[in-house]
């Protein structure tokens, strides 16, 4: 999977667990959370959704991998085939 | 004897909500806990659930109107029953604080079976009822995607126009708040370095589907001391406290955009961390999608504000009407704190009570949460 796919991918699993945020306004190099309140609930249920649909099991002492969209696709890279 | 199914009222501050779909048509079979309607309102799209089983003979209100709380919205037949044929029975009797409950939760009374004296309909069998529609549909955990409204409402959260009429219940409540309510308030910053490190083990030993929030630990500590502290979990009506017989945590969500909803996680001292974890990101997911149920909005007996990461140390909180109590807990921080003499870096949140002095005192309200920091030091019994 490409960089381009993978970030494609990581925004609609985002829309996916909220409904409430817009995907075509995400800053790729602006953390979540400055972004769009995104909270420990949202980052947990981001890490399902990533385990669900990509196979990647992300720790918890990974999730400020996660932070934002770039370093999202960044971490995933190395981890999906 | 055809039974009316009624629009339920939401909470303190709602008095009408406008029909937005119909989940059944004239025929449709129903059972209790089915969600039958979905009704615009302050609080989002909310669907509504039926609290008895039957067929549908009728639809009243059409798709579109607007219509006070308590309008007839259709009319049911007794499961098996020819319309109109069955005999009224004899009246059931039934409590007025049983009575008044069940309005607000959408119970038929006439359907229920009385647990007092000479087979009196009480306030326990109501919540009871109520209780067990919502855990009759307790979804195992919905796959986010299906989470999306089948019907007329926008997937977008809550639309701008409902927005400001949200902003309005708010200032409603919370306005009724302050007046009527004399707050007294209480914090405490309490060392959570052993639950925290008890989370993080526990999160590390189970895959990321049965993780927990420390939000889930202080759900589950605040329900049981609530079961075991009076005066905190309940109603205040008509000069006078009534206990809830059974602690329905509310967890007040805030919504992307502005606006807040705190929907209860029904029966909350009965479930295990996990399935209070599950019920909790349920609730949140539905919450923003703005698809809530409407027992849910009416039933929490107490509301738990927790402001999350990166925030605040300490929140005041507001009580809901006609609730009596509201927990908060600011953001878990790394500070230095004295242990046996040596200082070193803990985990601390603080947490604070805002109560009602119509009900309780400080005195109490200290043991309360003695009673709450006690049980979160000993995560492993939650």
């Amino acid at each position: 999977m490409d960089r381009e796919e993978l970030s494609k991918r990581v925004l609609d699993l985002l829309t996916e667990i909220a409904p409430d945020v817009d995907p075509a306004s995400v800053i790729p190099g602006v953390a979540f959370r400055d972004q769009f309140d995104f909270d420990s609930m949202d980052t947990l249920n981001f890490a399902i959704a990533l385990h669900r649909e990509l196979g990647v099991e992300v720790p918890e002492s990974d999730y400020a991998k996660l932070a934002s969209l770039e370093k999202c696709v960044a971490y995933l890279a190395e981890r999906v085939s | 004897m055809a039974s009316e199914f009624r629009l339920p009222a939401l909470g303190a501050d709602m008095d009408a909500g406008t029909i937005v779909a119909w989940q059944v048509a004239p025929g449709s079979r129903v059972k209790r806990g089915d969600v039958v309607a979905v009704v615009e309102t302050d609080k989002g799209a909310i669907d509504v659930e039926i609290f008895e089983d039957g067929v549908v003979r009728e639809i009243v209100v059409p798709v579109g109107q607007k219509v006070a709380v308590g309008t007839v919205l259709a009319r049911l037949d007794a499961e098996g029953e020819a319309a109109g044929s069955a005999p009224a029975g004899p009246r059931a009797k039934v409590s007025p604080a049983a009575r008044r409950r069940a309005h607000e939760l959408g119970v038929e009374v006439e359907s229920l079976q009385g647990s007092g004296a000479d087979g009196a309909i009480t306030l326990a069998d109501v919540e009871r009822a109520a209780g067990a529609a919502v855990a009759s549909q307790a979804p195992a955990l919905e796959e986010p995607a299906t989470l999306a409204p089948q019907g007329a409402v926008s997937t977008t959260g809550v639309p701008a126009d409902s927005r400001a009429s949200m902003r309005a219940a708010i200032a409603s409540a919370m306005s009724r708040s302050k007046r009527e309510i004399p707050h007294y308030y209480l914090s405490t910053t309490v060392d959570v370095t052993t639950a925290t490190e008890w989370l993080a083990a526990h999160n590390a030993a189970v895959p990321v589907t049965e993780r927990l929030l420390f939000a889930a630990l202080l759900v589950k500590a605040l329900a049981l001391t609530c079961r075991e502290t009076p005066g905190f979990s309940g109603f205040h009506r008509d000069g006078r406290y009534e206990e809830s017989p059974a602690v329905h945590v509310g967890v007040a969500v805030a919504l992307r955009g502005g606006g807040l909803v705190a929907p209860a996680i029904m029966n909350t001292a009965d479930q295990s961390l996990p399935a209070l974890m599950t019920a909790m990101r349920e609730l949140v997911a539905r919450a923003r999608a703005g698809r809530l149920r409407a027992s849910e909005l009416a039933a929490p007996t107490i509301v738990l504000t927790s402001l999350g990461e990166d925030s605040v140390d300490v929140v005041f909180p507001i009580i809901q009407p006609p609730q009596v109590a509201i927990v908060g807990a600011g953001t878990v921080v790394e500070r230095p704190w004295v242990v046996e003499g040596k200082i070193l870096p803990r985990q601390l949140v603080t947490l604070s009570l805002g109560a009602d002095h119509r009900v309780t005192d400080g005195r109490l309200g200290a043991q309360f949460m003695s009673k709450l920091v006690r049980k979160l030091g000993d995560p492993a019994t939650l």
